[in-house]
């Protein structure tokens, strides 16, 4: 008989569930971007070459791979183009999410201090925005800050500006949206992190002589850190790819990755560098990912 | 004899032997003072000394208040009055940062992210010393609570002995004047608990620092503390030596709030009769053991309604009555044993006597083997001198 084993049967198979979610629904799907990325575009049905049927046989399958290159990714770092849409995402990113985390932290910190009863209504005005869908909550932004919009009336009301502002088509906006978007993904683990802790350790650490501030600085930030962690990589990740905002929100001068690997997907019908463009760009949100993940199993045996 | 434990039992209740703490100003005096929290009123125009050196215990239910006072001399709560003075200073409003009063907390609050060495030291750098006078004191304090070679671990990688003692040394690495201790000892087990008072005994002694601690066991308040203040409701019902507090209780609530006793309810009959070769004795007629008599209290009685209250070690049994059959020089009472709870080194036993109420009683196992032991459904003879009686007023 084979070693005893806590898991029952149910218990191993649910344990298999993530696994095959994954492969069936990230693994394979990227698989068929990676093999497009190779090819080349084609003015066909699909869009690319070469294309393979399993039903012709090996040897079809075996010339159809072949016949791939890395021009596309080749194409890629020689176009100023696309290293500028990546730099541009990574950047907007950055700056995203230092924002989220200095607006966010305070947010959560004042959360995380309130009676219990109120820090469920907190929380509750937190996720509150997610009701209304994501688009629309994005054209209000749009409404207000538009040349005739409510921020600019205001202005023009208060006598503070005598012509509209431009608030719209700016990075000023974009910014806005996205920390508008994101705060949420930042507040609650930050917050989670912050309600969870021993609030004798302060105690602890204003009996031993530090100020209330120093406290803050010596004994709760340092503990915060792997809240700050997966509320940063949680708005760092998806902000680098973000599509939506920047193309709604910011002016068309310079395009973000999303952006851009919109543009050759619908617009240029190059599903070959659009491919290629979204493999580099999970490659580069690998790096983040992994350390996301080293935090996380970090916290779980912590516990 | 009955003379001689009649003055025994007389100096035990005078002030005279209650170990006085270095006469002058106290270190700590507490005036008067008063903590609400909305409607409920924590600590009531409490006041008490402490004197330097002491090890002093506040004993008390929860809720009495006894954490609520500790924490207002640490500074976490500000009192809504009276004064707290630290060699004669008022520190009442002063926030804890600024105090000379460190704190042992009851789970020990070490910090997490820091490891044992950093732990001990982060008072002292707060303190603004010098990095090789840190580094000095550190190396002292964990030779102190003898945690050498772990200076390196986590707090999550020690036991919960080894981070009782890293709390105990953190505390302690500022000197501070006054160390105050919440339930230091509550999340240990019993052996490692017991070991632990000895050394917290050992390290008050050798330092000559002041403790106060709280608990609510009052097995621990007894072994290790000078004087003990009980409180109830946020005022103190007794203070005094251990001893004093078993013996000499001062209320009905006190007698039976620290260990066992027999309470037995009655009304004065004859008071302070003096009868020859015996100290004064005063006769309470009760329902329910008759005529008991008890000596004089010290202090002279202001109501007729009593209570005789007896521990039940000081109930002995017998199968036939003891030779005097004075009741004056020992009360007996007749029933039927009931129960019999054999406890190792002593055996506790429930009699029930001819009037219905219950008297307790337990007697120390002297010998291991006991051919004569009494069993339950046994007639027996209840008898105690009225010396070991404390009379409380109803």
């Amino acid at each position: 008989m084979s070693a005893p084993s806590i898991f029952t049967r149910p218990a191993r198979l649910a344990a298999i569930g993530p696994y095959v979610w994954m492969a069936l629904f990230f693994l394979v799907p990227f698989l068929f971007v990676l093999k497009i990325s190779l090819s080349q575009t084609a003015i066909a049905q699909p869009p690319y070459m070469p294309v393979f049927d399993v039903a012709e046989g090996w040897e079809a399958v075996e010339t159809a791979f072949a016949a791939l290159s890395f021009d596309n990714f080749r194409l890629l770092g020689s176009d100023d183009l696309y290293v500028l849409s990546y730099l541009r995402s990574l950047t907007v990113a950055a700056i995203s999410t230092s924002i989220l985390l200095v607006i966010g932290y305070p947010i959560a910190y004042g959360m995380a201090r309130l009676p219990q009863r109120w820090q469920a209504i907190a929380m509750m005005l937190v996720i509150v925005p997610f009701w209304t869908s994501f688009l629309i909550r994005i054209y209000a932004w749009i409404n207000i800050l538009q040349h005739d919009g409510l921020l600019n009336q205001i202005l023009l009301a208060l006598h503070l500006v005598s012509t509209p502002v431009v608030w719209l088509s700016t990075d000023g906006a974009m910014y806005l949206g996205i920390v508008y978007s994101y705060l949420p993904f930042m507040v609650l683990p930050l917050y989670a992190t912050l309600s969870k802790m021993d609030p004798a350790l302060l105690e602890a650490a204003n009996d031993l002589g530090a100020s209330p501030r120093r406290a803050f600085w010596r004994v709760t930030f340092p503990l915060s850190l792997p809240g700050i962690g997966a509320g940063a990589l949680l708005c760092f990740i998806p902000i680098v790819g973000e599509f939506v905002i920047p193309d709604l929100l910011a002016g068309s001068d310079a395009l973000m990755i999303g952006q851009t690997l919109w543009l050759e997907f619908f617009t240029n019908k190059d599903w070959p560098v659009a491919s290629a463009t979204a493999v580099v760009l999970l490659l580069l949100l690998l790096a983040p990912l992994l350390l996301y993940d080293r935090l996380q199993r970090q916290q779980l045996e912590r516990t | 004899m009955i003379e001689d434990t009649a003055k025994a039992a007389r100096e035990a209740d005078s002030p005279q032997s209650i170990p006085q703490p270095s006469s002058g100003t106290p270190l700590l005096r507490i005036d008067a003072v008063i903590k609400t929290f909305g409607q409920f009123r924590a600590v009531d125009a409490l006041s008490l000394d402490i004197h330097a050196g002491e090890f002093f215990a506040l004993l008390g239910p929860s809720g009495c208040g006894k954490t609520t006072l500790l924490r207002m001399l640490a500074g976490f709560e500000a009192p809504d009055a009276g004064r707290i003075l630290l060699d004669g200073k008022d520190i009442a409003q002063v926030p804890p940062h600024q105090r000379p009063v460190n704190m042992m907390f009851q789970n020990y609050a070490l910090f997490p992210h820091l490891n044992v060495r950093d732990n001990i030291a982060f008072g002292l750098k707060r303190a603004g010393m010098s990095k090789s006078d840190i580094n000095a004191r550190v190396s002292e304090m964990v030779a102190l609570v003898k945690l050498d070679g772990l200076e390196k671990r986590k707090p999550d990688q020690l036991s919960g002995g080894q981070r009782q003692r890293v709390a105990l040394a953190r505390s302690l690495a500022r000197r501070p004047r006054l160390l105050l201790l919440d339930e230091p000892l509550a999340a240990l087990d019993k052996k490692l608990r017991e070991s632990t008072q000895l050394e917290l005994m050992e390290l008050q002694r050798r330092l000559g620092l002041t403790f106060i601690i709280v608990t609510h066991d009052q097995q621990e308040a007894m072994t290790m503390a000078g004087r003990i203040g009980v409180m109830d409701a946020g005022r103190l019902e007794q203070v005094a030596t251990p001893r004093e507090l078993y013996e000499a209780p001062r209320s009905r609530w006190i007698a039976e709030f620290v260990g066992d006793i027999n309470l037995i309810a009655g009304k004065l009959e004859t008071n302070g009769e003096a009868y020859p070769a015996m100290a004064r004795r005063i006769a309470i007629a009760t329902s329910e053991a008759g005529t008991v008599y008890v000596a004089q209290p010290r202090e002279p009685l202001t109501k007729t309604d009593l209570c005789v209250a007896i521990r039940p070690e000081k109930v002995k049994l017998s199968r036939r009555a003891p030779a005097s059959d004075d009741a004056r020089a020992i009360n007996r009472l007749d029933g039927v044993i009931t129960d019999v709870g054999y406890l190792g080194g002593m055996t506790s036993y429930k009699v029930k006597l001819d009037s219905g109420a219950v008297l307790r009683s337990s007697m120390a196992n002297t010998a291991r083997l006991d051919l004569d032991a009494y069993s339950a459904n046994q007639r027996v003879v209840a008898w105690f001198s009225p010396e070991d009686c404390v009379v409380l007023e109803q």
